[in-house]
């Protein structure tokens, strides 16, 4: 019951809610969890909450060390 | 869709898929629990095992609540929502869940009683503003994701000081679920437990961070990997696990990096603390009682709390004889060794939990992983070509 994804902030509102456009879908939920939202984040959403932030920056790191396993040379660590 | 897509690329997949092969030992076999039903819908979905060699087991943990919410707690439910004033609301994942009686919410509802399902803890707590005659009980449940929902819907309530809301607590802690699949011993007959490792949560480690896993790799030597919910995740996490157990590692690593930090959620943590207190003992599907488990409203919000208001006093129910859900939730059967499976259990008629959830081993297994054997990758969501 816990199939959460990524969603965009588009809105922040009063009373620790933001609204997010999940492909398009507009859904207002709380963002009484994690602090200092602003629209363009993407969330994690479960139950109607945010639950935590995307970091654009580890996800490009996560994405290039995928494409790095794809050429056989490395064998980088992921995260300590 | 950003931060979705670009994690399910086939083409990538083979390249990790390949690198697992070369990288697996031959003379080995390799067996890892994926605690999180999300893991096992990804596995299912996008026809993981068909791309792992044949020595890469991945075995269907007990990581969905509804799966592990045992049926008293659903027959206690069903009481609750009989009475005349209760208005009983919950997530629509439960509605479905067979009772020891061979009733569900779903089968009460049609009989009458005020059941009403909701997408956000915060919707409940809506009901209960707008419909102050009614006694609005929110029956929550779900691992360390869906806890603090559950913990901002009753401060919102208190905010608003409504006296008609309760809340019929049933969340339960991952950690404690993994420690207890570890300690099980095989029951005489049952084949023994054998994991070498966990594919982690992704959500509930937003929420609880690294740490609380710690106790797997340094006590039990057992690595558990942290992963996101998309196929690539899966695959990456597979690879890093086998690599710890090639290097006779047991760590804890964190692949779900863009989401997950190592302390987690703190505030999340903190409103649960001041929330909720542990249970002595909580019983759940397929483990059985197990002690310090769950979680409990505290005694300063006693008001609160369905349980103390309207007296609930939970029979233990047995699960169908029949039913493997037990033994596959601890990774000792498949969902095809159930001789109920398929045919007097299907996601139309479920006799466990496991067929309910989607992302039960059962349901799973109905949808996707049926025809493996006769059609391979047949009925499989397609993993997208290189973007
Ligand atoms: S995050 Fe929790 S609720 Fe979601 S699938 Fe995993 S264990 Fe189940
Ligand atoms: S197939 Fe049905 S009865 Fe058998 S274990 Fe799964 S849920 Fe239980």
């Amino acid at each position: 019951m816990c199939l959460a994804i990524p969603a965009l902030v588009t809105a922040v509102l009063p009373d620790a809610q933001a609204k997010i456009s999940l492909d398009g879908v507009v859904k207002t939920i709380s963002v009484a969890l994690v602090a200092d939202v602003v629209p363009g984040d993407y969330v994690i959403v479960h139950v109607g909450h945010a639950l935590s932030k995307i970091d654009p920056e580890e996800a490009e790191r996560t994405l290039a060390l995928i494409a790095e396993i794809g050429t056989g040379h490395s064998n980088a660590e992921v995260a300590a | 869709m950003k931060y979705v897509d670009e994690y399910r690329d086939g083409a990538r997949a083979a390249e990790i898929a390949e690198a697992i092969a070369r990288e697996v030992r031959p003379d080995r076999s390799y067996a890892f629990m994926e605690f999180c039903g999300g893991h096992t819908h990804a596995i299912s979905r996008y026809g993981i095992e068909d791309l792992l060699p044949a020595n890469v087991r991945m075995i269907h943990g007990p990581g969905c609540p509804v799966c592990v919410l045992p049926v008293g707690r659903i027959d206690d439910a069903i009481r609750l929502a009989r009475r005349p004033e209760v208005t009983l609301v919950t997530y629509g994942d439960l509605m479905r869940v067979p009772s020891s009686k061979g009733g569900s919410l779903l089968k009460a509802k049609a009989a009458g009683a005020d059941i009403r399902m909701v997408y956000s803890s915060l919707d409940a707590v809506k009901i209960a503003e707008k419909e102050p005659d009614r006694e609005v009980v929110f029956f929550a449940i779900g691992f360390e994701t869906t806890t603090p929902p559950t913990a901002v819907a009753l401060k919102i309530a208190m905010e608003k000081g409504l006296e008609n809301f309760s809340i019929f607590c049933n969340h339960v802690l991952t950690p404690v679920a993994m420690r207890t699949i570890l300690d099980t011993p095989a029951a005489p007959g049952e084949p023994p437990i054998a994991i070498e490792g966990f594919v982690g949560p992704a959500h509930v480690s937003t929420i609880i961070g690294m740490e609380p896993y710690r106790e797997f790799a340094e006590q039990y030597r057992k690595p558990v990997v942290i992963a996101g919910f998309e196929p690539l995740d899966v695959m990456q996490a597979i690879l890093m696990l086998i690599r710890q157990v090639n290097e006779q590692r047991a760590e804890v690593e964190n692949q779900y990096i863009r989401a997950v930090t190592r302390a987690g959620n703190v505030t999340a943590q903190t409103l649960c603390e001041d929330v909720f207190e542990l249970r002595d003992e909580f019983e759940w599907r397929g483990l059985g009682v197990v002690p310090k488990s769950a979680l409990k409203l505290r005694d300063a919000f006693a008001f609160y709390d369905a349980e103390k208001r309207f007296a609930v006093e939970t029979v233990a129910a047995a699960d169908n004889p029949a039913c493997e859900c037990g033994p596959i939730l601890r990774g000792q059967k498949k969902p095809a060794d159930c001789r109920l499976f398929g045919t007097a259990c299907t996601p139309e008629t479920p006799m466990g939990a496991c067929m309910v959830s989607s992302e039960g081993a059962c349901a799973a297994h109905w949808t996707y992983g049926r025809f493996r054997e006769h059609q391979k990758g047949a009925e499989k969501a397609p993993l997208r070509r290189a973007s």
